[in-house]
């Protein structure tokens, strides 16, 4: 087991595979309100995804438990499966947000304490390491269920490594 | 004589279900909206098993509520429970202690001491699972607990276990348990697996991964350290052959929380003589069935992690199934009824049992169901 | 002794019942009527809940179902009560269980 393999077999992302598939480069850098990277890789009886997308970017699954495949020309970025994904595996990464070496990314949270709107947060990788501040844009609660989608602006060059945040104390 | 334990005359019902959980509030519904009287019994103080510990949103499809919490779960039955409550008459914190194959009495034990018998005429065990334990040194001191333990004290009745864990097994169980406990604040020292992947849902591990908790593969809980409770745990990596290899790590915690997997509380199966064979891909010994959840025994039905350990899911699809069973049996209701909704289960086990984890469960049942018992 | 509960949870919402006094080893202490004696325990900091008779090895919370014997305890003078799935009652005199427990007999 090399280390590549012993990171994936522990949860972490190392390269796209199935399922967990980065968007299309020249349609991201314009979508405004961004588009979604699900990183989602193994087969699992799971289709949240698909039957809450609102726009059908989610494609139907054949099977329920397909890997979900994404329709990037239908993505609206609206993070309505952010919310709604059991395993908290969705990402909105809009690239159009602020100046050039900024981005905005909508995370799903679901511990304490909450962000607060305008706050410093420390943003944290696949292993859990802080690699960048970001400041949270804005906190929403679309399903009232208490799982948060956090609006948080990042260096633009973190957007592929990011994938949660930490409130700074 | 004692001067404890009352015991109290024989009652009869036509439908007893054993175990409140997922598989036997299902189990209970779906026979007492197809026309049927049943007593459903718990040992736990609160009915919904495991659910009402479930902090985290389902998977599989809409027919699985995929997106609501566990515990938002067990609600939604409770209150359906609520609807047939006419039907269904609820003993909780009432352990069924044994069954008697000269007549069909079963005995149940309210708290400690009130017992009563009584003789159904169809039994769903929907008995649940036990937690395995490791053998390791010092693994009898107060801090060394099972991972369901842990979720009930703290989802259940709001105390924190302990402020630092070491999680020992990475199946969902694991994974799912290290999330909740820092939920609750408590920090997450490390998990450790055996096996050179993490048993539960990638997606799970990946949750607890990017908030720091390092995942130790390949690496086993060699001794809990402490005099009269857990003050630290030493791992060690193991082999291929799970020999220990390489250099001790010492961990400072004070709670070691064991989720090396279940196997299928049983005892009640044994007891009535059903059919018992041994199918590691379910953890344990699990009754033979027929494609209704029904044992060799005519009178008893199976269904959730008592029939295989799998997950809540699937169990709730289960115990629908045996209610349909039970149901037709006594001949409730018109068959055509019964034929919609088994096709309507069989479909969507099939669908949850579809993916990676879903092929093992398979690969199990095969070892245990036979298409109809023979007359 | 106060108990140690989780004040807030990110999903959950604790409804505890009525606040009642019990004594462990003699010492009172606060907890929620209906609530596992165990649990209540945990929460005041308790950790051994017995002794064990051969070795006098400690042992507390365990399985939490009733099924591993780990937890019995001493509750209003009988032994062995399975203290994770009793509820508490107000005024319940707890002792840590040393050894196999006594069990009451009638006089007769």
């Amino acid at each position: 087991m090399n280390e590549k393999e012993r990171l994936f077999n522990s949860g972490v992302l190392v390269e796209p595979r199935k399922g967990a598939v980065e968007p299309p480069e020249d349609l991201w850098q314009n979508k405004k309100n961004g588009l979604v990277i699900i990183e989602c890789p193994q087969r699992i009886p799971c289709n949240p995804c698909h039957t809450s997308c609102p726009t059908g970017a989610v494609k139907p699954f054949k099977d329920i438990n397909d890997q979900p495949e994404i329709d990037y020309e239908k993505c609206t970025g609206c993070a309505r499966c952010v919310a709604v994904c059991p395993g908290l595996a969705c990402f909105v990464v809009d690239l159009t947000w602020g100046d050039e070496d900024n981005a905005l990314m909508k995370l799903p949270y679901e511990m304490l304490p909450v962000p607060e709107e305008g706050k410093t947060v420390d943003c944290l990788n696949r292993v859990g390491e802080s690699i960048s501040r970001g400041k949270v844009v804005k906190v929403l609660e679309p399903m009232h269920d208490r799982t948060i989608v956090v609006h948080v602006e990042v260096p633009r060059s973190k957007v592929m490594e990011i994938r949660t945040i930490r409130v700074v104390k | 004589m004692r001067t404890r334990g009352k015991v109290k005359g024989l009652r009869q019902t036509e439908v007893l279900v054993i175990g409140g959980g997922p598989a036997g509030l299902s189990a209970s519904l779906e026979a007492a909206s197809l026309g049927c009287q049943v007593t459903l019994v718990d040992s736990d103080l609160a009915l919904g098993g495991q659910l009402i510990k479930q902090t985290h949103k389902f998977f599989g499809s809409k027919d699985e509520r995929a997106g609501t919490r566990g515990f938002k779960i067990s609600e939604i039955l409770l209150e359906e429970l609520e609807r047939y409550k006419d039907r269904v008459k609820v003993h909780m914190n009432c352990t069924a202690t044994g069954f008697y194959r000269e007549d069909g009495v079963v005995s149940c034990v309210i708290g400690e001491d009130e017992y009563f018998r009584i003789k159904p005429g169809k039994i769903v065990m929907a008995t649940g699972a036990q937690e395995r334990l490791l053998p390791f040194p010092n693994n009898h001191l107060p801090g060394v607990y099972g991972a369901g333990a842990v979720q009930t004290l703290m989802n259940v009745y709001g105390v924190a276990p302990g402020k630092r864990v070491l999680m020992v097994g990475a199946g969902n169980i694991g994974l799912i348990v290290s999330y909740q406990l820092m939920q609750a604040g408590v920090e997450i020292a490390g998990i450790v697996e055996a096996m050179d992947r993490v048993g539960g849902y990638w997606v799970h591990a990946a949750k607890v991964r990017r908030m720091g908790v390092p995942i130790y593969l390949r690496h086993t809980i060699k001794e809990a350290l402490g005099d009269r409770v857990v003050a630290g745990a030493v791992i060690q990596e193991i082999d291929d052959r799970f020999q220990p290899v390489g250099k001790e790590i010492q961990i400072d915690v004070d709670i070691i929380c064991m989720a090396v997997g279940l196997t299928p509380t049983c005892e009640l199966l044994w007891q009535a003589g059903c059919e018992m064979v041994f199918v590691p891909q379910l953890c344990g010994h699990v009754a033979q069935r027929d494609l209704f959840m029904r044992t060799s025994h005519p009178d008893i039905w199976v269904a959730g992690d008592a029939a295989g350990i799998e997950e809540a899911s699937a169990a709730m699809v289960e115990g629908r199934i045996a209610g349909v069973g039970v149901a037709r049996s006594l001949g409730k209701d018109d068959s055509s009824e019964h034929s919609k909704r088994l096709e309507e289960y069989r479909r969507r086990l099939a669908d949850l049992r579809g993916g990676e984890v879903g092929q093992k469960i398979c690969q199990g049942l095969e070892c245990c169901t036979v298409n109809e018992w023979g007359v | 002794m106060v108990m140690d509960l989780i004040e807030k949870h990110p999903i959950l919402e604790f409804k505890h019942g009525k606040k009642v006094k019990f004594t462990f080893d003699g010492d009172e202490m606060e907890g929620y009527e209906g609530e596992p004696i165990a649990a209540a325990l945990h929460a005041n900091g308790v950790r051994i809940y017995r002794v064990t008779p051969k070795r006098e090895q400690t042992r507390g919370f365990f399985c939490a179902i009733g099924k591993c014997s780990s937890c019995f305890m001493v509750v209003d003078g009988v032994p062995n009560v399975r203290t994770c799935v009793t509820p508490l009652k107000t005024g319940m005199r707890v002792e840590t269980q040393r050894g196999k427990g006594v069990i009451a007999m009638d006089a007769d």
